[in-house]
């Protein structure tokens, strides 16, 4: 009896792993990229929500170890690093907090990286093959928490600066951020 | 111009202000800039129109002095690339405007030069010289001489080319430009190059002192300070750090970074050089203020530049030749162990080299050196120099750096702290004959403000928790404080007004590279944030918020 239910435990635990680490063996080349619509407001005229449609490409990413660990090796590859740090920010705001001027989904994040952002975020369209920009976006959402900590990276290469991904505590999304310059600029 | 006269001494002749009356100093008038960024920029007052410049979008703001209030008479607003806020390496900040022959001459984060005429608020003439795609911002004030308008770029975390270049004063067209690595023929080096050190001496060292094609992302950006003498008719600059910080990926000298060059005003034709930290290891940018004073040395007149570098030394240099008269420390120092007098060289200590995949401590002075941008003042009275600076220390671990046009060119984790003591700022009074240090000041943050002295014997500087205050240029006495909106890193200013007073001038605003956290609203959590200057500043925003605000003062 205690026996099967091992087996069936240790069943349950190969599968689930075997998702935590699922990927395509042929990832999508250089020049495909997934099509969100999403908006970066919770208004829209005469509707209770914006509407959005999305690729449902965010399915694959999010809560797998595998991916979330590629980003993270690409967030200082692409040099994300050197203007976000390790989240808290530098030239480039902070990723490790609630607040987000563009949006805190994988699709907002994706296309933050993809298309760049007014303010000094430059954008990858064609410097980063589009299954990276998935694999960078769900591993910036789990620097602030928002990955299952079972599939969030453990371990920091760098000076460790504050807890892996998988100790972060969650932050939802918070939106609205920093008013940039631009924003309070008079005249 | 921001550093009082052409040699920089931040010396002003007015009395009126005294260790015995300062204490009744009482607000004038206030002028919110209407950007909170870090206000690293100094009010200009020309006959009776005060000038302010904002950190990014630039806007330049001219005040009615002889007006109640100082009300608004024009402000002129250059527009610049929003994206450029990105590629700054450290806030948005500006240095400040300078004045020449009825205009104003700025520099835009963009890399842009505008001259704007002074009364009327019109544009003269912009003039773009930088490209913020391979990363170059610009941050520093420029100088006006001979007709010129000098600039250098900023962008030595980016991998940027540095160099440094004359526009024509009237059109802003460029009359020529030098840069600080490559071969001789694009850094102006050519038969009147006459440097005092051999290891300064030979042909293309900024191309053989580097690997193969590491010269073209090499750094040596003038985003500092600049000094020029008229009877030389030589400008000095300083020049950055070498990109990138993680040093084993550029063996050799790394010339012409982290030094001073002495250039000919009119071809930019180098004169000599003086490398303060050759293959720099630290990101220690060679380009703070150099004062330029005439001295007894040892019994002989000699004219010297004096120079708080950011390795943790004042260096007093022969200004005629570049040879090292004096190399004294001003800050605890772990990495070094002083300039050998013979070389000129600095004498690295080997064991604190930091190195790939391994966490090197206790680094002092950090990557900001024991004393960054904030210029200091020189009172002929006392013969003191007068030192914002700060008291911190590092851990550093390198890794492969990979360059991507336009992002960081770093290959390096920082993580900063206090110095020795626990204080992270001090402010000094230098005996520049003495060598040494007659007195200072300890300050919980470091001094990031500039600094300025009156015939008055009266020296002002800001804190990064907002006070702004006098002290006594020779007793080191605090006379009189203000708490201002937010926390201080500009540049002081004294004048007399129209009103016929002695006033004092200063930006609140913080920010800056220290200050960023605030300014940009940075996560402390992670104290590598900020280029490794979060973890040293984890506390600066329960003391102190954003701000943007002139604040101007006089006697009743
Ligand atoms: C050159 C500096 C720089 C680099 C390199 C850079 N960023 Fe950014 N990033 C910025 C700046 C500046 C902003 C803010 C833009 C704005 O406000 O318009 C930003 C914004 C963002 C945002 C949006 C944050 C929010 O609150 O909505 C995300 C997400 C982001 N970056 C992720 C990345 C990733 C991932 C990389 C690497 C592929 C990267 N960045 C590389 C400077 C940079």
């Amino acid at each position: 009896m205690t026996r099967r239910i091992f087996r069936l435990a240790l069943a349950v635990l190969a599968l689930s792993a075997c998702q935590r680490e699922d990927r395509t063996a042929r990832p999508s080349p250089v020049g495909l990229e997934s099509r969100e619509e999403v908006a970066l407001v919770v208004l829209s005229p005469g509707e209770s929500q914006p509407t959005v449609r999305t690729s449902g490409k965010a399915k694959e990413f999010e809560g797998n170890a595998y991916h979330l660990s590629q980003g993270k090796k690409l967030f200082t590859w692409f040099n994300c690093s050197g203007c976000h740090a390790q989240g808290g920010g530098g030239m480039g705001p902070a990723l490790i907090d609630d607040r987000w001027i563009y949006g805190g989904s994988i699709e907002n994040i994706v296309q933050t990286i993809r298309e760049g952002r007014p303010n000094g975020m430059p954008s990858f369209r064609g410097r980063i093959p589009d299954d990276q920009i998935w694999e960078l976006a769900a591993y910036v959402r789990a620097m602030s928490g928002n990955a299952p900590s079972s599939a969030a990276p453990s371990r920091s290469d760098s000076m460790h600066p504050h807890p892996a991904e998988n100790r972060t505590s969650p932050s939802p999304p918070v939106s609205g951020g920093i008013v940039p310059p631009s924003g309070q600029m008079p005249q | 111009m921001p550093a009082k006269n052409f040699a920089s001494t931040r010396y002003s002749e007015l009395t009126e202000i005294t260790p015995e009356n300062v204490k009744n100093l009482r607000v004038a008038f206030t002028f919110s800039v209407g950007v909170n960024r870090g206000q690293e920029s100094s009010p200009l007052v020309v006959g009776s129109t005060m000038y302010v410049l904002s950190p990014y979008p630039n806007i330049l703001y001219a005040l009615d002095l002889a007006k109640p209030g100082a009300p608004l008479k024009w402000q002129y607003n250059p527009k610049p690339e929003a994206a450029a806020q990105g590629v700054a390496c450290c806030d948005v900040v500006n240095r400040g405007p300078t004045y020449a022959d009825g205009h104003l001459f700025f520099n835009t984060l963009d890399g842009t030069v505008v001259s704007v005429d002074a009364a009327t608020g019109q544009e003269a003439w912009k003039s773009k010289v930088g490209n913020i795609n391979v990363g170059e911002t610009m941050t520093m004030a420029p100088l006006v001489a001979r007709g010129k308008v000098f600039v250098g770029n900023a962008g030595g975390e980016m991998g940027v080319r540095g160099w440094f270049q004359a526009l024509d004063q009237q059109s802003g067209k460029v009359v020529w430009k030098a840069f600080n690595t490559g071969p001789d023929k694009d850094v102006l080096i050519g038969s009147d190059f006459k440097p005092f050190y051999d290891s300064d001496k030979g042909q293309d060292l900024g191309v053989k002192s580097w690997p193969p094609n590491a010269w073209e992302q090499g750094g040596g950006t003038v985003w500092g300070w600049l000094s020029y003498d008229p009877d030389l008719n030589l400008v000095y600059h300083g020049t950055g750090n070498p990109g990138p910080w993680n040093a084993d990926q550029r063996p050799g000298d790394n010339k012409w970074t982290s030094g001073i060059f002495a250039r000919d005003a009119d071809t930019g034709q180098a004169r000599w050089f003086y490398q303060w930290s050759p293959h720099d290891l630290y990101d220690w940018d060679g380009i703070n203020e150099q004062v330029l004073l005439d001295m007894t040395w040892n019994g002989q007149p000699r004219k010297v530049l004096v120079r708080p570098e950011r390795n943790g030394y004042v260096y007093i240099l022969d200004r005629t030749s570049g040879e090292v008269l004096s190399a004294k420390p001003f800050h605890p120092i772990t990495t070094t162990r002083g300039v050998d007098l013979k070389t000129g060289r600095l004498q690295y200590i080997p064991e604190k080299k930091p190195h790939v995949g391994k966490v090197m401590r206790d680094i002092c002075p950090n990557a900001s050196g024991a004393k960054d941008w904030s210029p200091s003042a020189y009172s002929p009275r006392t013969g003191f120099l007068y030192l914002p600076h700060a008291n911190l220390c590092m851990d550093v671990e390198h890794m492969e750096a990979n360059y991507i046009a336009g992002t960081p060119y770093l290959g390096s984790e920082t993580r900063m702290r206090a110095g020795p003591g626990g204080h992270r700022g001090v402010y000094t009074a230098w005996d520049v004959a003495g060598e040494r240090a007659a007195w200072s000041i300890k300050e919980a943050f470091p001094v990031w403000s500039g600094t300025l002295v009156t015939a008055g014997d009266v020296t002002f500087y800001g804190t990064m928790d907002g006070w702004f205050k006098a002290v006594h240029a020779r007793t080191g006495e605090i006379l009189w404080q203000f708490k201002t909106g937010s926390g201080i890193i500009g540049q002081p200013t004294t004048y007399r007004g129209p009103d016929g007073r002695q006033h004092v001038a200063i930006l609140s605003g913080v920010g800056g590279w220290p200050g960023v956290v605030v300014s940009a609203d940075l996560d402390p959590r992670d104290g590598t944030g900020a280029l490794g200057f979060l973890n040293a500043m984890r506390d600066l925003k329960d003391v102190t918020t954003k701000g943007g605000m002139l604040y101007d003062f006089a006697l009743p």
